[in-house]
C-alpha cells in the first residue's frame, strides 16, 4: 500500500513536514510528545518565550474558519518568536477564481518558511507541500474529513499526562466518524502508539465505508461500547447533518449517543472524558459531564499549545540543523 | 492508391483467421488477403514481419473536447492522437460545448474531422436537450444529420419518466441508447469508490449501488420500451452479474467497460494523486477481476477508452476539486496486451474487444479485415517497447496515471479507408 511517508519525512527520517499521522511510526509520535512535553514544563515555569524560529515567517492559511485552532498555532508560533500571519482565506481569493496553487505561489514570493493550512478539502495539505517550494514545510490543521494530526497529538499528550502509558488502553471514540478529520488522525496516533482496543461508536449513517480496515472495532449502541472504557473521546456533532438525513433530531441523537452521567458510569471508574471542542451541549455532551471530574477538555486546550511548539520546532530543525 | 502488407501476422476476429500472410489495398478495399491479385503492383509496400495487423480499433467514447473545451485538447490533436494508437474509427459523446443537440453541431464536428482526415467520426446525439432531462431532442434530425446513437453522457436523467419517454422514442428510430449508469443523488457528489481508500483518505465515497440502482431501473425499462442499450463504463461486479441476467432474458442489451478498469483498483491510487480521479471511480480487486471475467466469458462484449484529456489546470488541485479523467487513448492497446500477457485474455479476444464487437454494437460495416471490407487497418508491433513521455505522447492530455511509465506494444501503421493515416 502506498502511503504518504515520504513527503513528510526527509531523506534522514526527520519530519519535514506534518501532514498525517499514518505513515509516522511510534519513536517519531514519542519525540513529538516528549518535545511538547518539555515545552510545557518549561512553559508552567513562566517562561513562555523560546528563541527557536527567531527570524523565520509562519503564515497560517485558513481557507475554512477555525478561531482555537489558528489561535493555538499563533500562540505557539509566537511562543517560538516566530513572526507570524494568519491569512483568512474562506471568504476571498479561493472562492471566486484564484486556484490554491495561485494562492501558495503568491505567498511563497514573499519568503515564509512555514504553512500551516486548514481547508474543507481532504488532501489539500498533502497538494500544498507538494507544490511548494523545497524549503517551506507544511502544517496540516485539519484537511476535509482526512486527518488533524495535531489535534490527535495533542489528545495523545492529554491521554499520557493522564493515563502515563498507551498499552492496556481501552479508547473509545463517539460520534461522527464519518466526517471526522480528527477521529481518523486519533484513530492512526492510538494503534501506532500501542492502544490494547480502540472502538468507535456512531448510527450507521456516520461510520465510513470499511471502517474496520482502520483497526477500530464498531459499536452501535453507546452503553455496550463503554464497558471497560479508559478514554472516552467525544465528536462534536454539526449542525447540518440534521438536514442531510444522516440524523432525526440533536434530542434523539443525545438519547442514542450523548455522554450522560449514566452514561458514562459505565465506563471503568478512572475513565477521562475528552472532546475536541467546541461543545454542543446537550447535543453529544451533557453540561455535567463537559464540566465534571472526569472531563479534561480544557487541559486539551492548553496542551495544544505545547505540541504545536513541538511540531513547529521539529519540522523547522531539519534546517536550522539546530538539535 | 495500392497498398500490399507483407509478412505481418493477420488477426481477424470475426473471420476467425489468424495467419501469417500479405493484406492487399486497393481504394478504399481490401481486395485480396493471402495472393496478390493478378496483376496487381502496389503503390506502397508495408513490411509487416514480425508484427500484428488486425482491424483498425473502433472507440465507443472519445472526448475530443472540441467544441467548447479546445483549451484542454482540439478534433486535430485527438485525432491524430487516435489515429497513433491503431484507432480509425471514434464514437463522440454529446458532452460538447455546445451540446450535439442540433445538426449543426454534428455538422460542425464532421466537418472540423473530414479536414483533419484521421480517424472517422461518429457522434452520439444528446438524448435530451442540452443534455438536460428534461426534453427530448430531435432525434431523427440528429440521425438524419449522422448521428449513430443516443446519450446522456455523464449528465443525469433525474426523471425517470423522462427516461422511459426518451428510450421510446429513441426505439422509434431504431436509434442505440449508450447509458453511462450513475444515480445522482446516491453518488452524492463523490469523488472515489465508497470503501476503505475512501475512508482512509477522507473521499467522499461513491456507493456501487449509485451505478447498480441505475442500471437496474433502466434494465426494467428495457422491457418496458424494448430500447436497443448500450451500458458504459461499467465498474463493478455486482453490474457484470445485473447485465448478465438481462441478456438470459434476451434483453437487447450490451455493455463496456474503460480499459483502466480493468487494470487499476482504488488500492493503486497513489495517496490524492489526482491522474487516479475518474468516474466512475476505481473500485476493489474483487470488481476488477470480475470485470475481466466478464470480458472473457462476453458478459461484456467490448473494451473502450473513456478517453479524456484534460489541460494541467484540471488536475491540479486538492483531490476532490480536480476534474475526473485519464487521457487513455495511446495506452488502450499496451493494456490490451498486458492482460494478454497475463493470460487474462486471448489476443484475438482482445482485438475483438476493440474492433468487431463494437462494430457490431454501433452497427456498421467496419471492424473486419476480410475481403471486400473497407480498409480499416491497425498494424503493430506487440514486442516493441517504448516510454511514455513528451515525445512519445500525442494527446493534448498528459492525464494518465501511466506517465513516464513503460508500455510493451506500439502501432506501426494505421490505415483508414484505404489511406495511410500514421505510420512510424
Amino acid at each position: 500500500m502506498h502511503t504518504i511517508e515520504n513527503l513528510q519525512l526527509n531523506s534522514q527520517g526527520k519530519l519535514q513536514h506534518f501532514l498525517s499521522i499514518e505513515g509516522l511510526d511510534k519513536s517519531l509520535l514519542t519525540e513529538i510528545l516528549d518535545t511538547a512535553e518539555s515545552f510545557a514544563y518549561i512553559s508552567e515555569q513562566q517562561v513562555k518565550k523560546f528563541p527557536l524560529l527567531r527570524g523565520k515567517t509562519i503564515v497560517n492559511l485558513f481557507f475554512e474558519n477555525s478561531t482555537r485552532t489558528r489561535a493555538t498555532f499563533e500562540l505557539a508560533a509566537t511562543r517560538l518568536s516566530a513572526d507570524v500571519l494568519s491569512m483568512n482565506i474562506a471568504t476571498s481569493a479561493t472562492s471566486k477564481g484564484e486556484s490554491l496553487l495561485d494562492t501558495i505561489r503568491n505567498l511563497e514570493a514573499m519568503q515564509v518558511d512555514m504553512f500551516v493550512v486548514r481547508h474543507s478539502l481532504s488532501g489539500a495539505a498533502h497538494f500544498i507541500a507538494q507544490h511548494a517550494a523545497p524549503h517551506i514545510s507544511v502544517i496540516n490543521a485539519g484537511d476535509g474529513r482526512h486527518e488533524h494530526p495535531t489535534q490527535a497529538m495533542l489528545d495523545m499528550f492529554t491521554i499520557r499526562r493522564a493515563k502515563q502509558q498507551f498499552s492496556g488502553l481501552r479508547v473509545a471514540i463517539v460520534g461522527d466518524i464519518l466526517h471526522s478529520r480528527v477521529a481518523r488522525s486519533q484513530i492512526h496516533a492510538l494503534s501506532i502508539l500501542g492502544a490494547e482496543e480502540v472502538r468507535v461508536i456512531a448510527p450507521k449513517t456516520l461510520l465510513p465505508a470499511e471502517v474496520e480496515s482502520l483497526g477500530v472495532s464498531v459499536y452501535h449502541n453507546l452503553a455496550a461500547g463503554l464497558k471497560n472504557i479508559d478514554v472516552i473521546i467525544m465528536l462534536r456533532l454539526q449542525k447540518e447533518r440534521m438536514n442531510s438525513a444522516l440524523l432525526p433530531s440533536e434530542s434523539e441523537y443525545f438519547k442514542c449517543f450523548g455522554l450522560s452521567n449514566d452514561k458514562l458510569t459505565i465506563a471503568n471508574k478512572d475513565a477521562i472524558v475528552m472532546h475536541p471542542g467546541p461543545i454542543n451541549r446537550g447535543v453529544e455532551i451533557s453540561s455535567s459531564v463537559a464540566d465534571g471530574p472526569q472531563s479534561v477538555i480544557l487541559q486539551q486546550v492548553t496542551n495544544g499549545i505545547a505540541v504545536r511548539m513541538a511540531v513547529m520546532s521539529m519540522v523547522m530543525r531539519r534546517k536550522t540543523g539546530t538539535e | 492508391m495500392r497498398i500490399e502488407i507483407l509478412g505481418g501476422r493477420i488477426i481477424d476476429p470475426l473471420t476467425a483467421l489468424d495467419k501469417q500472410t500479405g493484406l492487399y489495398i486497393h481504394n478504399r478495399k481490401i481486395v485480396a488477403v493471402g495472393t496478390a491479385p493478378d496483376g496487381f503492383i502496389a503503390d506502397k509496400r508495408i513490411d509487416a514481419q514480425g508484427q500484428i495487423v488486425c482491424p483498425g480499433f473502433i472507440d465507443l467514447s472519445t472526448r475530443l473536447r472540441e467544441p467548447g473545451q479546445t483549451h484542454k485538447a482540439n478534433i486535430q490533436s485527438e485525432t491524430r492522437a487516435a489515429a497513433s494508437a491503431g484507432f480509425t474509427s471514434l464514437s463522440i459523446p454529446p458532452d460538447t460545448n455546445p451540446v450535439i443537440d442540433t445538426p449543426a453541431v454534428v455538422e460542425l464536428i464532421k466537418d472540423k474531422a473530414e479536414q483533419c482526415a484521421y480517424a472517422h467520426i461518429y457522434p452520439v446525439a444528446a438524448l435530451t436537450q442540452k443534455l438536460a432531462g428534461k426534453e427530448l431532442s430531435a432525434m431523427y434530425a440528429l440521425k438524419q444529420a449522422g448521428c449513430i446513437a443516443v446519450s446522456n453522457g455523464q449528465a443525469a436523467i433525474e426523471n425517470l419518466l423522462v427516461l422511459r419517454r426518451a428510450m421510446e422514442y429513441a426505439a422509434t428510430h431504431d436509434l442505440l441508447f449508450i447509458y453511462s449508469p450513475q444515480e445522482q443523488a446516491l453518488s452524492n457528489q463523490g469523488c472515489a469508490h465508497e470503501g476503505e481508500m475512501a475512508s482512509r483518505y477522507g473521499l467522499p465515497g461513491i456507493p456501487v449501488a449509485a451505478e447498480t440502482i441505475a442500471l437496474m431501473q433502466c434494465i426494467e425499462l428495457i422491457e418496458q420500451t424494448g430500447c436497443r442499450v448500450h451500458f458504459q463504463g461499467l465498474s463493478s461486479a455486482r453490474s457484470v452479474d445485473l447485465i448478465a441476467k438481462a441478456k438470459q432474458l434476451e434483453l437487447p442489451v450490451s455493455a463496456d467497460v474503460a480499459m483502466h478498469q480493468l487494470h487499476l483498483t482504488e488500492q493503486d491510487m497513489l495517496p490524492y494523486d489526482s491522474h487516479y480521479h475518474v468516474l466512475p471511480p476505481l473500485r476493489s480487486e474483487q470488481d476488477k477481476n470480475a470485470l475481466i471475467a466478464a470480458v472473457r466469458n462476453n458478459t461484456i462484449n467490448s473494451i473502450c477508452s473513456d478517453h479524456q484529456p484534460h489541460d494541467i489546470d484540471a488536475k491540479l488541485g486538492a483531490f476532490p476539486e480536480t476534474e475526473p479523467g485519464i487521457s487513455s487513448l495511446e495506452t488502450v492497446l499496451p493494456l490490451m496486451l498486458h492482460l494478454v500477457k497475463q493470460g487474462q485474455l486471448e489476443l484475438a479476444q482482445g482485438i475483438a474487444k476493440l474492433s468487431s464487437e463494437p462494430a457490431h454494437i454501433l452497427g456498421i460495416n467496419t471492424g473486419s479485415v476480410a475481403v471486400g471490407d473497407i480498409a480499416d487497418i491497425c498494424i503493430f508491433d506487440p514486442e516493441k517497447q517504448w516510454q511514455i513521455n513528451a515525445e512519445s505522447w500525442q494527446s493534448s492530455g498528459r492525464n494518465t496515471p501511466y506517465w513516464k511509465k513503460s508500455m510493451l506494444g506500439k502501432v506501426t501503421h494505421t490505415i483508414q479507408a484505404g489511406k495511410i493515416i500514421y505510420s512510424h
